[in-house]
């Protein structure tokens, strides 16, 4: 078989798999996006810039302190989440008691902060962060060359949402998790900690994109707006898969970037409108989103 | 079976050994909601293993009176002593660490959860709990659909898990919300045996409920008006005091 639907094989393949790459990243930020909307029904608009604070600590880490990607690849998601702590802490909960929206303000302002700060320091200029020697090279599979470190990509996110799945729908900890996206009120009555619960999921949450943001470093050119760039896409994506749907979100993700990488070889002028179009339709056909409950 | 039983009779013997103290005390206290001032200086006194009712007309103030003892309302002041702690300024995490749990009037059974997860996720508060083998006997239905999600359930099987689910904790003092609301004669039958075995078992009730199905259960009755306690009734003074209630709950 040399050509399928008219294009050659190497062409389709490779988009699919940039798609997959794609799809691995709308899923990992989608998934935090849901946990955190999930219990503290604040639509996270920093989201993107704690993507690329997770990319921008492992290319600092490897630059000044002599970080390597494995170690980066486990600390950096934990200083971005502690950082997330720390704002929930500070700001999110002053606010928990008015309109929802003012979330969404507060989250998108300190995202503008952190990147115009970033920009100030090191400039809108993307850093090249080099592919870890283990992951060097790849593999011509016959119909297309796959490279170790996009593989490893999509394998890592893939484990990371599933472990985070499994840790929500099969432990007490993600019990109380649904419990309180359900009911708050009722789970403190029970003598849980809830707003210690509260601040540990936005922490968690924002941790998923800080790790999606290392994955991401040694692909995308490491720059302030890295996140902003994404994250539009991404709240499509969870706009299509439904706000509530933690599984949802996963799916959809990879779905869209395969969706994404598919349209690039059939009509590639589209490419970047594909995702918003799906959107339009799912809110017309269905408004909560395709894994959604309408509330 | 028999081990578990075995196992609250101690517990429950062990209660006896404490019979005269005082469970909860409330002076003075007040709730809001945002701008709304609910509760006006409400006192009430509760003995441990007493079963107490709170009557009163709709918007009386009686779940209002449970929800602050929990510590949820959005302010209250006053006075809350549970076995002489101080519990106005807790938060309702901490209050329930004391071994108080609330069953609200919505019953609160989380969607997302399967009937098993909902009756596991409240934590162990206290001793003397009951086992998940003594509540699944005690109520048969919740055995058979142990793995359906919890909404499914009809109105009083959620009733049941809503009731089961704050037995297993080991508090002892126990708000119970218009349980009784909206369910069939033979259901409300039941929860009044539960009810009744609360009490020999010496749990302290406070039941906000309609007098038909609580007067025969409690030992004292309180009726709230306007966020006060109006009158305190004995329950050997219920009968003879028959027309004030009435006077009182009639609209």
């Amino acid at each position: 078989m040399d050509e399928i639907f008219g294009f050659p094989p190497q062409l389709l393949f490779a988009q699919i798999f940039m798609g997959l790459i794609n799809g691995s990243f709308y899923a990992v930020l989608s998934l935090g996006l849901a946990i955190i909307f999930g219990l503290l029904r604040i639509i996270n608009f920093s989201h993107g810039a704690m993507y690329m604070l997770g990319a921008f600590s492992a290319w600092f880490g490897l630059q000044y302190l002599g970080i390597n990607y494995w170690i980066a690849l486990v600390l950096a998601p934990l200083a971005v989440g502690l950082f997330g702590l720390l704002i929930e802490r500070t700001m999110l909960r002053r606010i928990r008691h008015v309109d929802h929206l003012y979330g969404l303000l507060l989250t998108f302002g300190i995202a503008l902060i952190l990147e115009g700060a970033l920009v100030q320091f090191f400039g809108v200029a993307g850093q090249r962060y080099p592919t870890p020697d283990e992951l060097q090279g790849g593999i011509n599979l016959g119909f297309m060359f796959l490279p170790y470190y996009r593989a490893w990509v999509i394998i890592a996110s893939v484990v990371i949402c599933l472990v985070t799945w499994l840790i929500i729908e099969r432990t007490k900890i993600g019990a109380y998790l649904r419990a309180g996206t359900e009911n708050p009120d009722m789970v403190q009555a029970f003598g849980i900690n809830v707003p210690l619960m509260t601040s540990l999921t936005y922490g968690f949450g924002v941790a998923l994109s800080a790790f999606a943001g290392v994955l991401a470093a040694p692909i995308v050119s490491v720059s302030p707006y890295m996140g902003s760039n994404l994250i539009i896409v991404v709240f499509a994506v969870v706009v299509i898969g439904g706000m509530g749907s933690l599984l949802g979100a996963v799916i959809t993700g990879l779905a869209l970037g395969v969706i994404e990488g598919l349209t690039k070889v059939f009509y590639s002028e589209a490419a970047g409108l594909v995702i918003f179009m799906i959107m339009i339709i799912v809110l017309l056909v269905r408004p909560a989103g395709l894994f959604g409950r309408p509330e | 079976m028999k081990q578990p039983r075995h196992e609250a009779q101690s517990a429950a013997s062990s209660k006896i050994a404490d019979n005269a103290e005082e469970h909860l005390c409330i002076r003075d206290l007040h709730a809001y909601y945002g701008e709304s001032h609910i509760l006006h200086g409400l006192n009430i006194e509760v003995w441990r293993g007493d079963v107490v009712t709170l009557l009163g007309r709709n918007g009386a103030g009686r779940s209002t009176t449970l929800r602050a003892i929990m510590g949820l309302v959005d302010k209250r002041s006053g006075s809350i002593l549970l076995s002489g702690t101080e519990t106005v300024q807790l938060p309702p995490y901490r209050i329930a660490r004391l071994g108080v749990a609330f069953c609200p009037e919505e019953r609160a059974i989380f969607a997302s959860l399967n009937v098993e997860e909902n009756l596991m996720l409240p934590p162990i508060v206290g001793t003397g709990g009951m086992s998940i083998e003594e509540i699944y006997s005690l109520f048969p239905n919740l055995a058979e659909r142990r793995k359906s999600q919890g909404t499914r359930l009809s109105g009083g099987e959620q009733q049941m898990l809503a009731i089961a689910r704050i037995l297993r904790t080991g508090a002892d003092l126990l708000l119970l919300d218009e349980i009784t609301e909206g369910l069939a004669p033979v259901i409300v039958e039941r929860l009044s045996e539960v009810i009744a075995l609360l009490k020999q078992r010496r749990y302290t009730v406070i039941l906000a409920e309609q007098p038909s199905f609580a007067a025969p259960l409690a030992d004292r009755n309180y009726i709230i008006e306007h966020g006060q306690v109006v009158e305190e009734i004995a329950a050997e003074e219920m009968e003879a005091k028959h027309e004030l209630v009435e006077s009182y709950l009639s609209v």
